[in-house]
């Protein structure tokens, strides 16, 4: 019988492993060193806050690997032979494989700041950096002060980990506004505001320079580029993420930043395939980077490669983008393409929306010339994935949007409705004369 | 406001402290024409327990409710068994000894509590009041902006079965023991409610209205801290409303007032077979004896069983009862909800419960069917069993073990929805329309869900909310109540309770939407 190795347990190992099984009745293992069973790892932040206990991230039980003929190995790969088509484990034997899926993920990216690898000081990633938190800031009184030091999604949610602990933060952004390389400037304003709600300390268009050690190794304070020492006893180094690929070096697997794929996720070896955040695309596929370390595309992936291995060779092929995150109690959605001001072309134009007191706002994005849609980013509005996806695969312009826009409001009952004045100012913006329509089940359900 | 919610809690745990003692002190003596009304009234016809009564009780003083109760207690039974080996069948007095010692006891309280009912009433249920609402209240400035509000539930003892819910399940199930097999040390509480007792029903209150009123005080207390917790989402602060006004309106004032206007007592939306003993002979008789109302009461709760809750569910699911207007459901929204995330979301759980809840339910549709026939028929016996047997067993195991015990005091352990998840008939009934005819839906947005579990762990009914969503499919589940906290916590904004066409209400899915709409296709129409 075939064996399938994957390495890897997150999102899109797992993925693979079950669409493998759900085709085909093929050998199936999963090699981690990280934890005995898949876990969420976005879920990661409600653990430490007390939300959820570490067991309530798994979203499997332990029966279900046994049942589904799932082998799970915990034990750390340190080498690939594909000659032999063999895995060289860290105290262990060699595990053969027929084919192999390389799914190792991301690892926090270190830049070489002095001190980077002091007690203390960590990304927020595995389970692992989890245990570290807990250990170096369980409380105000052990942590007086934590510093963060780069402004993305993972940043405002070590934040607001350490503020659910009352633990004072200080949050270091390069940019001059809160992710603003991927947020247009009213939204990236308004988590600005958000978090100083929050009280965070958030310094923009600050920098790291230096991490200073105490008599034990332990972090005792961080220097800025402005010139500020500011003491801490745990720093989180939250500027994005890399591929996890260290171990595949001098293996003969094509490596660029992240493990080189085709649009089949194959590697240059055969019966090799890298898939989720560790793989990186020859060709970037659409408005995509290369490389998307996204909960979502590594599912996608997960999906796509097992159809392959299971003899249904299949691209890979994502549809319309889309995206969510949490800003501390601000929820973001996106669908389609919304750039930043940085970030964006000439011919994109947006139109947006912020409520006059609530933590809620819109952004739209369209051609210029066409009017086209080209995507929405929404906080502290729900909207429904199905008809934004229909939208943008119908290639519906930005007035049919506004329109329709209360079909794809996906808010809970009785919550109060803003398209009447999204639109009005919509209205008032560009001059058209729309009236939204009423919501429509009809609209909503129907197949394209 | 830290200090305030400190004193807060101290004012409260006085409360609770006065009012855990009082089932044993007090001070009872029963005078010879207390005695002799009580006889009269009763219509008591045992000689021996009369005798026995004016030897041991009459005349004396009694500390303390375990002085007092045996006596009676012991007379009742020893001059039952006599009647029974003479076959002097006339003169067994049927009331339940523990009952007639509360009987007893309530006429023959004396001493300071009884002199005071204001002042006491004050001193347990007002300080308890006070004191919850000082601990409460000062959320409102100490969570800080408005957001899901579950920060340290795993780290608090109370919340996640530490020895304070510990604490909290032995009083929750000393109280309904209390309550359901001991009312005579519940008779020093009925004297505080006397006075409102009286103001509604004229009567004076029994153990029964204790816990009428004491749910609809928790219920209240509970649902301002579900304001404050929920009070960015609208769906919780309509639904928290409604329930309560259910509550106090049709569970407790309506039926009470019904009872000054000489009425039945009914609760007019306690729908059969929660209602089980709906259907019972002495029901049924005082029914048709109370003229028009008795007859409307008895078509309207028919009706209600038959016609308008399984319409209402085609419309709106279960929740429309369940989480909207039914007292359990009430006392679990509110009380319940710091306890909701114990409720097992395993496979083995679910299997447990789909035996538990449907056999309760063949259970109560069974002695119904046995109650009927004896009324109709006019036999106490069926089928060679005899049908107060099983109307005995079912109110004993079911009525007060299931719901009341288990159910309501097991929430600091097993989670908020025991008895709604694993007993309750009616429950049973609404999850088969909810699941095979209905509208209602909790629609996952399309490839959303990020798997992280807030949703199952917050569950209340110990579904595994997350299974569905991260398939991208719809939670279509008969034991869904639309509680609405799924909704409320996830992180994403995956989920939704909809009322929609049932058309494409159970959508399986193989690949997620955001992948290849063809790959999706292909696989998703297989």
């Amino acid at each position: 019988m075939e064996h399938i190795v994957i390495i890897g347990n997150g999102i899109s190992g797992v993925t693979a492993a079950r669409h493998i099984r759900k085709l085909s009745d093929k050998r199936i293992s999963i090699i981690s060193a990280e934890t005995d069973f898949f876990f969420s790892r976005t879920a990661l932040m409600y653990v430490y806050m007390g939300h959820m206990k570490f067991e309530h991230t798994q979203p499997y039980e332990d029966w279900f690997w046994k049942k589904n003929r799932i082998e799970l190995i915990n034990a750390y790969v340190e080498d690939i032979n594909h000659q032999e088509k063999t895995l060289r484990i860290k105290d262990g034997a060699d595990i053969r494989y027929d084919r192999l899926i390389i799914a190792t993920g991301s690892k926090p990216n270190k830049f070489g700041w002095p001190g980077q690898d002091l007690k203390g000081v960590q990304g927020l990633y595995s389970k692992q950096d989890l245990d570290g938190v807990e250990k170096y800031a369980p409380n105000n009184t052990i942590c007086k002060r934590a510093v963060i030091v780069g402004g993305g999604l993972i940043g405002i949610e070590l934040a607001e980990m350490l503020r659910s602990r009352d633990i004072p933060v200080t949050f270091l952004v390069r940019e001059n506004s809160f992710w603003n390389g991927v947020l247009p400037s009213g939204e990236s304003q308004m988590i600005n505001e958000h978090i100083l709600e929050h009280h965070i300390d958030l310094r923009l268009a600050t920098n790291l320079t230096e991490i200073l050690p105490d008599e034990n190794g332990r972090v005792k304070a961080i220097k800025t580029d402005k010139g500020d020492v500011i003491e801490c006893e745990f720093v989180g180094l939250t500027a994005g993420v890399a591929p996890n690929i260290d171990f595949l070096k001098d293996s003969g697997i094509e490596i660029g930043r992240g493990v080189k794929v085709n649009r089949m996720l194959e590697t240059n070896i055969t019966d090799i395939y890298a898939i989720g955040d560790c793989a990186e695309q020859h060709e970037a596929i659409g408005s995509r980077r290369p490389i998307e370390a996204v909960w979502y595309t590594g599912r996608m992936m997960g999906e796509t490669v097992a159809q392959t291995i299971c003899g249904n060779k299949t691209e890979y092929n994502p549809g319309h983008w889309f995206n969510s995150a949490k800003f501390l109690d601000v929820e973001y959605q996106t669908y389609g393409w919304v750039f930043s001001e940085k970030t964006k072309k000439d011919s994109e134009k947006h139109f947006h929306w912020r409520h006059p007191k609530e933590k809620i706002c819109i952004t739209v994005a369209y051609h210029s010339d066409t009017n086209k849609f080209l995507g929405i980013n929404t906080f502290g509005i729900r909207m429904r994935h199905e008809i934004f996806d229909r939208w943008l695969t119908e290639e519906r312009n930005v007035d049919y949007v506004m329109e329709y826009l209360k079909d794809a409001n996906f808010d809970p009952e009785f919550y109060a409705q803003h398209e009447t004045e999204i639109v009005a100012k919509f209205n008032t913006e560009m001059g058209t004369g729309i009236t939204p329509k009423k919501k429509s089940w009809k609209r909503i359900f129907k197949t394209a | 406001m830290k200090i305030i919610k400190n004193i807060g809690l101290i004012i409260f745990l006085m409360g609770l402290t006065i009012f855990a003692a009082l089932p044993v002190v007090g001070t009872y003596s029963l005078s010879p024409k207390q005695f002799e009304d009580f006889v009269g009234q009763k219509g008591i016809k045992s000689d021996l327990f009369i005798s026995d009564i004016q030897e041991n009780v009459v005349g004396q003083n009694f500390e303390g409710m375990f002085s007092f109760a045996p006596k009676v207690t012991h007379a009742l039974e020893t001059a039952n068994a006599q009647h029974r080996k003479n076959k002097e069948y006339k003169k067994i007095i049927y009331t339940k000894p523990h009952d007639m010692a509360a009987e007893l006891g309530k006429i023959s309280g004396s001493g300071f509590i009884v002199e005071h009912k204001g002042l006491m009433w004050f001193l347990t249920f007002g300080l308890g009041i006070i004191g919850a609402l000082m601990f409460i209240l000062p959320n409102v400035v100490l969570l800080g902006k408005k957001g899901i509000k579950n920060n340290g539930i795993y780290h608090e003892n109370a919340t996640n079965r530490g020895w304070i819910a510990w604490m909290v399940f032995i009083f929750l199930v000393s109280f309904y023991l209390i309550l359901y097999f001991r009312s005579e040390y519940a008779v020093n509480w009925t004297y505080l409610v006397d006075p409102i007792s009286q103001s509604l029903s004229g009567n004076l209150a029994g153990q029964w209205f204790v816990y009428g009123f004491m749910y609809c005080v928790v219920m209240v207390v509970m649902a301002v801290r579900m304001y404050i917790k929920y009070r960015h989402n609208m769906y919780q602060m309509v639904r928290t409303t409604s329930v309560l006004f259910f509550q106090i309106v049709f569970a407790f004032l309506i039926p009470e007032i019904m009872v000054r206007l000489q009425m039945p007592y009914y609760d007019f939306k306690n729908a059969f077979p929660l209602d089980y003993d709906f259907f019972f002979q002495w029901n049924l008789k005082s029914l048709l004896n109370s003229g028009g109302i008795g007859l409307f009461i008895l078509v309207w709760g028919i009706v209600l069983t038959v016609v308008i809750v399984p319409v209402m569910v085609y419309f709106f699911g279960k929740r429309w009862y369940c989480s909207w207007v039914c007292g359990c459901g009430g006392l679990a929204e509110t009380l319940g909800d710091p306890y909701r995330q114990h409720s097992s979301k395993s496979l083995f759980s679910w299997k447990v419960e789909r035996w538990l809840i449907h056999g309760v339910l063949l259970f109560a549709l069974v002695m119904t069917g046995f109650t009927l026939y004896g009324f109709f028929a006019e036999t106490g016996t069926v089928l060679g069993i005899k049908v107060q047997s099983i109307m005995d067993t079912y109110s004993f195991l079911i009525g007060a073990v299931f719901a009341g015990v288990i159910g309501t005091g097991f929430y600091p352990i097993f989670g908020n929805r025991v008895w709604c998840r694993f007993g309750c008939p009616l429950a049973a009934y609404l999850g088969f329309v909810q699941r095979f005819k209905s509208r209602f839906r909790i629609t996952t947005n399309g490839g959303q869900c990020i798997s992280c579990g807030n949703c199952s762990t917050y569950c209340e009914q110990g579904i595994d909310v997350r299974a569905y969503a991260q398939k991208g499919e719809n939670i279509v589940r008969s034991s869904c109540v639309g509680c609405g906290v799924c909704s409320a916590v996830c992180p994403r904004g995956v989920l939704k309770l909809e009322n929609g066409p049932e058309q494409g209400r159970i959508n399986p899915t193989q690949i997620l939407l955001g992948n290849d709409p063809d790959l999706m296709e292909l696989v998703n129409r297989k």
